[in-house]
Order: structure tokens, then sequence, then C-alpha cells
């Protein structure tokens, strides 16, 4: 392969080798001058926040921050959408020099009279943390005189990358838990925990659990609602989907209220299915026939999915898929629901992976399968070439590169269209999957064209039998 | 469903606050023109959000990869200065990806700490991080002042600065600063030059850049783009054009101030009007005539606008957008007989407000301006006085939604249609273009809408 890797980043690539014991490093800073996929403190914050739709969100920095994250992800409210509006205070080179403060005032001051929001976030950017404005000072005065909670988010991007943004984020949003009136909350009773609502999956497990008998307290943060957030504390169990973004808050409600937490993943039939089990588990004592609505449920939808997957794994079977997502959690659900597709997924990474992430990815992956930390395109592009594959699942930055290698692709991240968690969504990721794997447009591009080519002319380079063509 | 409803008829004068912008900051804007360079990575002196933000924002507008390296920036960097990170980036930069060029631009964050750009780089070649043959340019775009308009012209400015020579001997050739375009309508202004028989050199140019052939292979730097060549030539060129005040101006001034190569500054050639006075400069300038195949495009402009006038008759138009963009459309639009009435640009300049005003002084009604405008204010307008169409951004497509009026997107940026990318809105090809765009989105409305008895075959 080309030297497309900075020798400082070699040991956060690793080759997956049975005979050695896996290590590699993770969660460090991205090296000056690479151009990585990564974020900042403020883009982990506005995610996970961003969809409570009945908050006002307003954006203290210049009007960049505020600009790049309006409306760009489909989180879904079944309500009020004050949260895709986009509001900021629009700092410029006066407030930089004499400070935001009065400006921050102002604006959410006029902001909460004219929406009415339940509730206001101020997000901190870059240069809020270095002109030094004392936005708890402005939060505490505008919550005492409107009578809304006015939660400062310390989300100055320079302070790390999005793990530091989640952190913030859950910080926040417990200020708000513990406010509200929890006597009316059922025993059988979970808040959902890092799910966003795109393209409305929230009310897909929503409707699981409500199947089951368990309530759901509140959605955090996807179709969100201050005054569910507010009671979230009442709940009886926390479940805490994707890796890093809420976990940190369920460790908080635990520490506060005894609120206990246990990690899920809604991708995949596998996944999906344990989800609902450990849910299940957790509530047996207090209603022991929970366990056997949660079988009936899984049953119910598996009869429906399987024959459906099997239409589409006759096509795929044996296709190869390469995944770099935000964070491991969904790596590991991923390699999984390719599985059942027939496909194997050989190179995989995140943003945001930890050394027990990478090692779990390790163990449920094959021989020979590349894994890597915070890549860049270059290192990407290289992998796809190396290692063949039909379809690329990443976010926004890697699909027009997979689309120029003529490679498939699959938005698994912030700009999905298509549900993809339950059991519905593992058919809506089939038919996803099969739609850019099997597309015709790939037989018009060059590399594609070219390997029915090359087995013609008896390739002799079984290293890298996919360059031939382009050698040509 | 409420969709996006939370917008209130009545207007109060906000100071504090902006809502729903229609601009976005400094970096992207120099970002986008440094990626008019061949082999020209562009490079974020800040924190790696920002750098991310501009890389995703680019590549949602034009479905193609977007490169550039970033600082990243941390606490302490955020502390003791951005030296040491610049110092290491461009190191790495020019050791892994090989650019021939990299363009620094800066942020918020390294503005206040007070980072000099050209002093780090000045230590980075005396230690030996950036290789002979290799460049570095940079501009200053803290996200604080300007807009994304004025960081794409202090990038611009950047070039000239960074690479114009002058050797005594003028080239012949004319300088073109086609202003914060899409690389289809970069093609174009090469194109009409091209006609012309004028030897042009035109920057920055994202065509074949930003509009690139799927070809199997993914490459960092595309075979296109402005020439480091080409742009020291700039210097011995025999005059400069620059299209667009805001974001060319800087540029050609700055050609003109320190290599004496006479500039003029023209609107975007957007439409009948300014595109004939783009072509005549440009003739006069490099002593040409205008072939027949010009006069051909225009006559079937002129044509077109003959054939369908009585369907744009004063229809009433809202516009948001880039002030280079809005002051030609709004011309083009006033040559179509329709009547721009509300007028936003989040731009700040204080032109802006009376060339509009000099553009629309024969219409008779009202027409709102507002400069370091935003979108909600737009709205409040629309309900306030109905419009027949809306030109701007994707986001637009709320406004349009909410008051049923037909959208032509036309901007930055356009996260949902493909259009902008392939097919120039510039020259007499582009103004036909925008007349199509402007009678399908009319007509479409009054065939889906008008009533039953009233549906007309032959239009």
């Amino acid at each position: 392969m080309e030297q497309v890797i900075f020798t400082e980043r070699a040991n956060q690539i690793v080759r997956k080798d049975g005979a050695v014991d896996f290590t590699i490093a993770c969660n460090r800073d991205s090296l000056a001058g690479a151009v990585s996929q990564r974020a900042c403190v403020f883009c982990g914050s506005r995610v996970v926040l961003y969809p409570i739709a009945d908050a006002l969100h307003l954006v203290h920095g210049p009007i960049g921050c505020a600009a790049y994250t309006w409306d760009i992800r489909g989180a879904l409210s079944s309500g009020p959408e004050l949260h895709r509006l986009s509001f900021s205070t629009d700092l410029k080179e006066k407030d930089v020099i004499f400070g935001g403060e009065k400006k921050l005032y102002q604006a959410l001051t006029e902001l909460i009279a004219r929406h009415k929001p339940s509730a206001a976030f101020v997000y901190s950017t870059c240069i809020v943390g270095i002109i030094g404005d004392d936005l708890n000072a402005v939060a505490k005065r505008v919550e005492a005189e409107q009578g809304i909670p006015v939660i400062p988010v310390a989300s100055e991007g320079f302070k790390g990358n999005k793990r530091e943004g989640y952190h913030a984020a859950c910080k926040a949003l417990s200020k708000l838990v513990g406010r509200g009136d929890v006597s009316a909350v059922s025993p059988l009773s979970v808040n959902i925990l890092g799910d966003f609502n795109l393209a409305g999956e929230i009310w897909i497990i929503k409707d699981y659990y409500q199947r089951m008998g368990v309530e759901v307290v509140a959605t955090l943060t996807g179709d969100g609602r201050v005054a569910d957030i507010e009671k979230a504390h009442g709940a009886a169990l926390n479940v805490v989907q994707c890796s890093g973004a809420t976990q940190d808050l369920a460790v908080m409600m635990q520490e506060t209220y005894g609120t206990p937490f246990i990690r899920a993943s809604y991708f995949g039939i596998e996944d999906m299915s344990q989800a609902l089990y450990d849910v299940a588990k957790f509530f047996a004592e207090k209603d022991p026939g929970i366990m056997d609505r949660a079988k009936a449920l899984v049953r119910d939808e598996l009869s429906m999915l399987y024959p459906k997957l099997q239409e589409y794994k006759k096509d795929l079977k044996g296709k190869k898929a390469a995944v770099y997502v935000g964070g491991a959690f969904k790596a590991f659900s991923l390699v999984k629901s390719f599985r059942h597709l027939g496909m194997d997924v050989v190179v995989v990474g995140s943003q945001t992976g930890t050394e027990e992430d990478y090692k779990e990815l390790a163990a449920i992956t094959d021989e020979g399968t590349i894994i890597v930390d915070d890549a860049n395109p270059l290192e990407l592009s290289a992998f796809i070439k190396e290692k063949d594959v039909d379809i690329f699942v990443g976010g926004v930055k890697e699909r027009p590169i997979a689309f120029k290698l003529g490679v498939g692709f699959c938005d698994h991240n912030h700009e999905r269209k298509e549900a993809l968690e339950g059991f519905a969504g593992m058919l809506n990721f089939a038919r996803e999957v099969h739609a850019t794997v099997m597309s015709p447009v790939w037989r018009f591009t060059p590399r594609r064209s070219g390997k029915a080519a090359s087995a013609a002319t008896s390739c002799t380079s079984p290293e890298r039998p996919c360059d031939c063509a382009e050698v040509k | 469903m409420t969709l996006l409803r939370h917008t209130t008829p009545e207007i109060k004068p906000r100071k504090a606050l902006t809502i729903n912008p229609a601009k976005t900051c400094q970096p992207i804007g120099a970002m986008y023109a440094a990626l008019g360079i061949r082999g020209c990575l562009p490079h974020s002196h800040g924190s790696q959000g920002c750098c991310a933000y501009h890389r995703s924002a680019l590549t949602r507008h034009y479905k193609e990869p977007v490169m550039a390296g970033t600082s990243s920036f941390t606490e302490g960097s955020s502390v003791f200065g951005g030296q040491a990170n610049l110092l290491q980036a461009l190191e790495n930069i020019f050791a892994i990806y090989e650019p021939d060029v990299v363009a620094v631009h800066t942020t918020c964050l390294s503005e206040t700490i007070g980072d000099d750009i050209p002093q780090i780089v000045a230590k980075a070649r005396q230690e030996g991080k950036v290789p002979d043959g290799k460049h570095v340019i940079y501009a200053n775009t803290p996200s604080y002042v300007g807009s994304h308009v004025t960081g794409f012209a202090n990038m611009v400015k950047g070039m000239v600065r960074g690479f114009a020579q002058k050797t005594g001997k003028k080239n012949g050739r004319v300088n073109l600063i086609p202003g914060y375009v899409e690389p289809a309508d970069m093609a174009e202004i090469k194109h009409l030059a091209e006609a012309l028989g004028v030897k042009s050199i035109l920057f920055p140019d994202t065509s074949g850049v930003l509009n690139g052939p799927l070809t199997g292979q993914y490459s960092m730097f595309p075979e296109a783009g402005v020439t480091v060549d080409e742009l020291k030539a700039s210097g011995d060129a025999i005059g400069t054009l620059g299209l667009g005040e805001w974001a060319s101006a800087e540029a050609a001034r700055y050609l003109d101030s320190e290599f004496k190569v006479p500039c003029k500054i023209l609107d975007l050639p957007i439409g009948l009007k300014a595109t004939d006075r783009f072509v005549d400069t440009l003739r006069q300038l490099a002593g040409k005539s205008v072939p027949e195949s010009i006069n051909f495009e225009r006559g079937q402009l002129v044509d077109v606008i003959s054939d369908w006038h009585q369907y744009f008759y004063h229809k009433k138009v809202a516009l948001a957008g880039d002030p280079d963009q809005i002051i030609s459309l709004v011309e083009f639009l006033v040559t179509l007989d329709m009547w721009p009435v509300h007028i936003v640009t989040g731009t700040p300049g204080k032109r802006f407000e009376a060339r509009i005003r000099e553009l629309t002084a024969d219409i008779p009604h009202e027409v709102n301006v507002k400069v370091e405008g935003d979108m909600f204010l737009l709205h409040q307008w629309i309900k306030q006085t109905p419009v027949d169409l809306l030109i701007c951004n994707s986001y637009g497509k709320y406004i349009a939604r909410d008051e049923n009026i037909p959208l032509i997107r036309h901007g930055f940026p356009i996260l949902d249609r493909m259009g902008h990318v392939y097919f120039p809105t510039v020259g007499y090809k582009g103004a036909l273009r925008l007349c199509e765009k402007i009678l399908d989105a009319l007509l479409d409305k009054q065939d889906l809408t008008c009533p039953e008895h009233q549906v007309e075959l032959q239009m």
C-alpha cells in the first residue's frame, strides 16, 4: 500500500491477527495537520441537546457555529419544532473586545418572550471561552426573571473532541433532571437515552417498550420534551444507547438518584432483541409476565422480518463492507447486521472508540479485518481499495469518497433518511444496502467495469486485484 | 404538524440576535476559494470542529470530497498560542499529503489569541518544514467579522499577495476574478473569455475540482484549478476584471496598487445587462470584437424574454443571499419586468442598500431591504406582503412551504438539489437557465393550483 499513514498514527491502525494480542492506541487528540474526520466539543454538545424540541437553543458565538448546526440532523419531533430554528448572538468584533454578556442577556430575554420555550440552552463557543463571558451569571439572572430553566452548556470547541461535548451536554441535562413531579410514574418505567429520533426511530423503540408494558418516561433526547426530562429521575431504569453520547448522564443519575442503567443497541436483530430481553429481565420480579411478552414481541417481529431479509441476502451474499462511524458501539451492531445479510465487514473504525470498544470489535470480526481509530480520508480510501469493498458505511464527509471510488454507501449517521433501528429498521437497512450495493451505476464506473475485464485478461496481482483496471 | 411555524408576523427590531442566518462565517469562504488552486490543501488554523463543519457544509453542497487540514487546537493552544500546532501541521501536511500549496486561514479562536500567521510560516520555512518549491499562503478570517463572502475575498487577496510577481513584461493576459460563484459559473466565465479570444487567468477556479467526474480513483488534489504559475503571472497581466464588489474587489485592487495592473470592478455577470457589461468591458480591455457565437447566445436570451414576458410581468419576488449575487439578480428581475420587493443579505456592506434602491427605483411598489438581515425577517416581510416567488438557498424551503410560494434555489448552501453544481447562472446561458427556472416555478404552481376550468395547455 502506498504511504498514506502518518508514522505517529501507526498504532491507531491494527490488522486483526489472532496470533497477536490486540492493542490499539485511541482516544487521543488528532495530529495537527491531519485531515481528521473528527469535530469539536460544541459539535458534541449540540448533537446531543438539539433534538429537545420545545427548548430554545441559543448559540452564543459568531454566526458560523449556529449556521453549521441549523437543522442539519433529521431529529424528528411529534410536536413543537423550535429546535429546527437557528438562534445566534452573532458576535461581532466589538463584542469580542467588550464582551458579549449584555447581548446574550438581551437575546435570551427577547427570545423567551417571543417563543415561550419550556427551557433554554445556551451554548458556549471557542470565542466565549477566550473572552470569558460569565454564562452562568447571565443564565441565572434570566432564569430568575423568566421562570424557566436557563442552562449554560460549557461547549467551548477547543476543549477537546466530541466526547467532551457529550459530557458537557450530559451535565446540562442533569440540571433539568429532578425538577419534575414523579408521583404518577409507573414502577415499570424506563428512560430511553442516547437516541435522537433520526427518521423517527425512537417512536419504533418506544412502541416496543410500551407493547411490553413498560412506560417510557423521557426520551433523551430524540423527540425530547423538557417536562419529560424533568421527571426522568422517576423512571426505574435508564436504557443507554450508543457508547458515548449520554452514558455520562446515566452515571450522574445513578449517583444522584440511584437509577440503574443498562447499555443497549437498537441496530440489528441480536442487539435489538437483547435490549428488550435485558429490560424484561430487569423488571421480571415486578412483573413476571414481562419476559413472555418480550419474547412474543420478538417472535412476531422476526416472523415478519426474516423471510424478507432472505430475499435481500440472495443478492448480497459474499459482498464486503467497510464501516467508519462516530461511536464504536454502533460498529458492533453493524458487524452483526451485515452477517445477517451474508456480508463481511473487512474494515471497521470509529472517531471516538475506547480501547475496550476496539478489543470487542477485534473479538467479533474476522482475521485480517482492519481496525482503525480516528481515520483520515486517504487511509479510508486506501483501505477501501485494498479490501475491494462493495459498500462503505459512514457519515457525510465519507459519502463522496466512496462514490468517487465506485463503491456503494449507506449513511448510518446524521443524514440517514430511513429509520434503521428496531426490526423494521433492520429491513430498511437491508433495503438500503441492497439499493446501493446492487445499483446498476457501478457497472459504469471505471473500477467496477474494469473488474470484469481484469478477470478476463488474467490478473497477475493477487494482492491488489482491484487495481488492474486502473493501471491499464 | 407544525412545520417550523414559529415565525411571528409582527416585526420588532432586533439588535442582539440573528435568527435563521442569511450568511455564515469567513473561514468557509476562504476554504472554498483555496480549493480553486491546483494542488492546494486548505488549512484551518483553529479547533478541529471548524474544519469539520466547513468540510461537511461544502460536501453537502457539492456532493464531492472536500479536503482540509486543521491545527486541532486544544486548551493549551488557546492559552499559549497556536504556533506549535501550525508548525507541526505544516510539517505533517507536506510530508504526507504532498500538496503544492497550503492555504492557511484563521478562525475566531486563533485571531483572538493573536497568532501571527506570516511570522509562523516564516519560522516553518526557516526550520525546513516547508519543502523547497512548496508554498504557504494565508488569509485572516476571524468569524466575528464579515461573512463567508468576505472570507472568500480575503483568501483571493491572499492568493495574489502570496504569488503575484512582476517581471516588467506584460503577458497580454487578463485576470478574471469570478467571485463567490459555483464551479459551473467559473467554467462559463472562462467560456465567454475564450469565445472573445481573450487569454485569461481565472482565479480561483473550482471548476473540475468540485464538480469532477467519477473516475474510480480518489484523489486529494484533482487535476483542476488555477496553477501556481498562472497566479504568479497575474502580476504581469494587462488588466483585472473583478466580478462582484464584495468577493473580488480586494484582490483586484491589490493587484492594481501593488503591481500596477489596472482593475475594473463589475457586477457578477448574472442576467442580460450585467453580462452585456462584462462582455463589453472584457472586449475593450483585450481589444477584441464580439464574435457571432456570443451575439447568438444573447439573441436567444432576448428571444426567450420576449416570448414569455407576459408571465414575468409584475410578479413579486423575495430574495435572500450574498450581496454580489443579489445585486445582479435584482437587476435581472427588473429587466424581466418582475418586482423584487423583499431583499435580505446577511453580509455587511454599506453600498448594498444604495445599489438595490437604485436598481428598483422605478418599481411602483415598496421595496424592503435589509443589510445584515436574516431569513426570519424575510419571512416576516413575506407574511405582511406576500410574494409570487422566493429566490434563496435551501433554507428557503421552510418559508416556501409555510407560505406556499415557489422557491428557486440560488446561493449557498444548496443541500437538496443538484443543478447548481453543473449549470451556470452567469452569462447569457445562465440567464436563459434562470428564465427557465423562474417560469417553471411560476407556471408549475399555476398549473397545480388554478381553478380547473382555467388550466391552460398552451402558454
